[in-house]
Order: C-alpha cells, then sequence, then structure tokens
C-alpha cells in the first residue's frame, strides 16, 4: 500500500465490542472472548508444576519466577496506578524475609502463621518507614526507596543484628514442595486480579488520581498521603509474602534478601511484560526469570546477555508482550484511503 | 445577607523570594455573595486563591470561614469543609473518563458524609450521581460526552469539569479561576447561565476573571489588585468609574468603551 494514499486504520473487533457490555453473556463466543486469556494464564500457572513434574529444578525456578512475579505486580501498581515509581522492592522481600524468619525460629512459630503475620506486620512496618517518603514524587521517590534496601543491608552488618552478616539460619521448609508452589501460585494469581479489581474500584480511581494530578486530588479534599500510604501498604503486602516465602523455601535469611535484583529484575520484567498491564510484568517474570536461569552457564557474561535483550526490548517494543498482544487481540488493521 | 461574614481574609500577604505577590489584602465574603477579583497579569489574583485554599502557605495574615481560623490549613481539609476552587488551567485527570473524574470528589470524606460508603446513598452509586452532576453542568447526559475520556474533551467542557469537580463536594464557596479563560464567544455564552445557577443555589462564589463584561453580569461587588495590593473594593459600576483603577489596570482611558 502506498503510505502517501492510504493510511493504516485500527478498529476494534465486533466481539470485542459486544463482550465489552452486558452483551458478554448473550453467547458462547463473546464469553469465551473473555475468558479464554484469563483462563489460558490461571490454568496455564496452575498445571505448570504438573508439567515440570520430572525437572524438579524448574520446579523451584517457578516459585522464584512467583516471587519476583508478585513484585513485578506490585511495582507495575505502584508506578503506573498511584505514580510512585519504587525501587524499594528488595526492602519489601528483605524486611518479609526477617520476619518470617524471626517469627519462626524466635517464636517457633509455623510456616502457616509466620507467613501471614510477617506479611502483614512487614507491610506496616515497610509503610511506616517509607511514610517520610511520600511527599516526594517521580525520580526523588525513586532514588530514595532505592537507598532503603541498602540501608536495611548495611545496618544489619554493622550492628550485627538478626545474624549479622551469616543471616538467620535454621528457618522451617514448606511441609512439602507441592505446598510451597501452590501457595505461591495461588497468592500470585488472587493478589494479580485482586489488584486488576482494586484499580478498576471507586478508591482505585482516587489512587489513579493521585498519579495523573495529585493537586486536583487535594482540591477534591482528599488527604493524598493517606492514599499514597494505602497504596504502599498493598504494595508492600505482596513483596513481604514473597519475602516471607522465599525465607522458608531458602530455610534461611540474610542480607542477600536486600540485594538490588529484587528491585531491579521486577522492573525489567514490567517493560518487558508491558507496564501498566499488571498482567504484563508476570508474564515478563515469566520469561526474563528463566531466561537468566539458562544464561548461569555464561557465567558474568549473564548480565551482558541480559542487558542485551532488555535493551532490545525498549528499542524495538516498548509497549510489552501484553500491549502488543492485547492490541492484536481486540483490534484488527486495515489500510484506507486518505 | 447576614452580618457574619462567611469567608474572612485578614492582611494575607505573601512573598516568592524578592516578589511580593500578596501585600495585606484584606476582604469580606458574604453569604450569596459574587466577588469578582480582577487585576492585570500578575496582580496577585492566583496566589490569593492558592493562600484561601492552602495551596500556598501564607507568609502573613489570617483566613476565617465561618469564624473558624482555617490560615494554612491542608488544602484537603479547607476543600472538606466546603471552600472549593477551579484550577486556572484545567487539571483533569486525562487518564479517565469525564463522569470517572467525579469519582475523585465523591469519594472525600465531605461526601461521603452525605453519601455513605458505595456512593451517594439514596441518589445511587458513584457513577450515577456523576452522571447527574455532569448534566447539571452541561455535559448531555445521552451523548457519549460524560463518557468520553477527559483527554479527548475541548476546552470548554474541561472548564465544566472543573466546575464539577467543586459542585460533586457540595461546596459552600466556589472560587473560579477563571472559568471564562480559553473559551469561544458561544461557550461563555452558555457558561454565563450556569454560574447564576449556582449563585441561585446559595453558592457563594469568588471569581477570577480577565472577561469583564461576562463577569460584571454575574457579580454583585468587585475587587482590583495591583502588584500584590488591593486597589479598590465595590460595586461594578463603582470601579468601571474610577480612575485609579483605569489608570493602574489599564493604563489608557479609552478601555472602558468595549463594556
Amino acid at each position: 500500500m502506498d503510505k502517501h494514499t492510504h493510511r493504516k486504520e485500527r478498529v476494534d473487533r465486533g466481539i470485542k465490542v459486544r463482550s465489552d457490555s452486558v452483551y458478554a453473556v448473550s453467547g458462547w463466543p463473546e464469553t469465551l472472548y473473555l475468558l479464554t486469556p484469563r483462563l489460558t494464564l490461571i490454568l496455564g500457572l496452575l498445571a505448570a508444576p504438573l508439567i515440570l513434574y520430572a525437572f524438579p529444578y524448574w520446579q523451584r525456578v517457578l516459585s522464584i519466577i512467583c516471587i519476583y512475579g508478585l513484585l513485578a505486580v506490585s511495582f507495575d501498581f505502584l508506578a503506573h496506578y498511584v505514580g510512585l515509581v519504587s525501587l524499594g522492592g528488595a526492602f519489601f522481600i528483605g524486611v518479609g524475609s526477617y520476619g518470617a524468619a524471626l517469627l519462626n525460629t524466635e517464636l517457633g512459630l509455623p510456616p502457616v502463621l509466620s507467613i501471614p503475620i510477617a506479611t502483614l506486620v512487614g507491610a506496616a512496618v515497610c509503610t511506616v518507614l517509607l511514610l517520610p517518603c511520600l511527599p516526594l514524587r517521580g525520580v526523588y521517590f525513586a532514588i530514595v526507596t532505592l537507598m532503603y534496601p541498602l540501608l536495611a543491608a548495611r545496618i544489619i552488618e554493622a550492628l550485627d543484628i538478626m545474624g549479622g552478616t551469616d543471616g538467620l539460619i535454621g528457618v522451617d521448609g514448606f511441609s512439602g514442595s507441592w505446598v510451597e508452589k501452590y501457595t505461591l501460585l495461588c497468592a500470585l494469581l488472587f493478589f494479580l486480579f485482586f489488584l486488576r479489581r482494586l484499580v478498576m474500584e471507586d478508591i482505585g480511581l482516587v489512587f489513579r488520581g493521585v498519579k495523573d494530578n495529585d493537586q486536583a486530588v487535594k482540591a477534591s479534599g482528599i488527604n493524598i498521603t493517606t492514599y499514597k500510604a494505602i497504596a504502599v501498604y498493598i504494595s508492600a503486602t505482596l513483596g513481604c509474602f514473597g519475602g516471607a516465602c522465599l525465607a522458608h523455601i531458602y530455610m534461611w535469611a540474610g542480607i542477600s534478601q536486600f540485594a538490588l535484583d529484587f528491585s531491579i529484575i521486577p522492573i525489567a520484567a514490567t517493560v518487558v511484560g508491558g507496564a501498566g498491564t499488571l498482567v504484563g510484568p508476570v508474564i515478563g517474570c515469566l520469561i526474563l526469570v528463566p531466561v537468566s536461569e539458562l544464561l548461569r552457564d555464561f557465567g558474568t557474561l549473564r548480565i551482558a546477555v541480559y542487558a542485551a535483550i532488555l535493551t532490545a526490548f525498549i528499542v524495538y517494543k516498548s509497549e510489552g508482550i501484553m500491549t502488543y498482544c492485547a492490541r492484536k487481540y481486540h483490534q484488527f488493521e486495515r489500510w484506507v484511503e486518505i | 445577607m447576614s452580618n457574619e461574614p462567611i469567608l474572612r481574609a485578614e492582611e494575607l500577604s505573601k512573598a516568592f523570594g524578592g516578589v511580593q505577590a500578596l501585600s495585606l489584602v484584606s476582604f469580606d465574603l458574604y453569604k450569596g455573595d459574587v466577588l469578582g477579583i480582577i487585576g492585570p497579569n500578575g496582580s496577585g489574583k492566583t496566589t490569593l486563591v492558592n493562600c484561601l485554599t492552602g495551596f500556598v502557605k501564607s507568609d502573613s495574615g489570617k483566613v476565617h470561614f465561618k469564624g473558624k481560623k482555617i490560615t494554612n490549613m491542608a488544602p484537603h481539609k479547607i476543600a472538606n469543609m466546603g471552600v472549593t476552587r477551579t484550577f486556572q488551567i484545567m487539571r483533569p485527570y486525562y487518564s479517565l473518563p469525564a463522569y470517572k473524574n467525579l469519582i475523585v470528589p465523591l469519594f472525600s470524606p465531605r461526601s461521603r458524609r452525605t453519601g455513605g460508603w458505595r456512593g451517594g446513598g439514596k441518589l445511587g452509586s458513584r457513577d450515577t450521581v456523576s452522571v447527574d452532576i455532569l448534566e447539571e453542568i452541561g455535559f448531555e447526559r445521552d451523548s457519549y460526552v460524560p463518557y468520553k475520556m477527559a483527554s479527548s474533551l475541548p476546552t470548554g467542557y474541561l472548564k465544566r469539569l472543573e466546575l464539577a469537580r467543586c459542585l460533586a463536594l457540595r461546596p459552600e464557596i466556589v472560587i473560579c479561576d477563571e472559568v471564562f479563560s480559553g473559551l469561544s464567544m458561544s461557550e461563555m455564552a452558555s457558561m454565563v447561565p450556569l454560574i447564576e445557577r449556582l449563585q441561585m443555589d446559595g453558592i457563594t462564589l469568588i471569581m477570577i476573571e480577565h472577561r469583564l463584561r461576562e463577569l460584571f453580569r454575574v457579580a454583585n461587588r468587585v475587587m482590583v489588585l495591583n502588584f500584590g495590593m488591593k486597589l479598590l473594593e465595590g460595586s461594578p459600576e463603582e470601579v468601571v468609574e474610577n480612575e485609579q483603577v483605569k489608570e493602574a489596570y489599564f493604563g489608557s482611558e479609552e478601555v472602558f468603551g468595549y463594556v
């Protein structure tokens, strides 16, 4: 087609328009149109441990994917629905992890109790510690949150508290590897769909308002610090849950759980998967974490290959996989005469 | 009109570095008033609004709302008391549809007190209430307009959206920062009845304006600012006649020819 006389036009598919409203339940095609992508993700994730039955190593990788997935979803929520670009993922993981380890080793609580308590209390601790930074916006918030995990690791190291550089050892493991995987998978799916719903609810609209225009939210009589704090709590809940599970998976909590990997990989996954889609970051983790495992053979070159993949994505497909796929699924393109 | 002013500003001052944006501005606002504030560019009109609504902390002076001191309170607290404002540069939530823009003010403590947790209470959900408010302010309910993204709305509608955000809070005072600027003649003509309507609903208004013809149709008192100082306060007729105002504000003698 000649670009001078024609242009490409994107049009919503008929079935997309029909299934947007109440007509979604008018017939099987519409219902299936909506259900297929969702069920593919849910059933695919739930079936993954069974498919990988013969490969215990990859089953363990699956657990790690879930933890990174939780972090990535929490990053995406904070950055693209509340406007707080947080590099504090590692801080959430570390707090959750140390929390669960302390509850388990000091108080003797089983994982069934230590994980939920570490999640809820840990998230509260993270929120309180981040409160002073909440008035900050954009890159300033990012810089400050980047400091938190580094600071926490240094404090533990310098004061030699909570096991110091050795970390807390002797944490109970999960009662079985199936429990471990399905706890994480179910939690990931639950939080994912919870957040997808939340951002469409009225309180979610307030969060999105804070991102779009915080002055207007103030003029609407809403205390933006309160809502930022609520959002950070929700986000920290995901991270702390991941951290608490990590402590029980490795049966250990140490300062390497404040490592910046936990801050950086979720961001990379969000870029690859599609920013602002919430599902995208999970897909990004499903790609990046296994790639990272496969590249272990390359030693230090791993980072170089990793960087190349990321660069390629940012340059050539900056919208991300999920945004691209959703567009292809919902719309078709055609050439029209100008 | 009762004797007690609903809003009273006493000797408000604000300096940005070396620039004295406001100096010792005082005025009283009575219930049902429409107070126009005019003045040349940079005379401190918007700074005055910012000081009244808490967006900027004033250096000295006091603001009282119904006898309660609201000087330098947080903006959201002042808004929750019923003193609302529009922004000169519109601040909608561009990524949300127009009617979803109003969910945010409807979610505020002030609206929830009357509307309940799920929204408008007896009036319906928040979505219903917000479409009702938008219809009042000139968005056709049965058209696509209220459901369009705010980013795709023209200036006229965005200005209305600003007003709608104030109305969603069921305000006692609305401070309009240049609602007429940037509008076409026909958009302005349809905006004036809206303002008159607010006035009839018992809402007290402060209007900052450059469009004097429209302003003088609705305002019953006008205050003139120049270089951050209050020059004069009086009825529109008095202000028009005043030589000092003509000189300071317009710099020539012929200007009021078109009013």
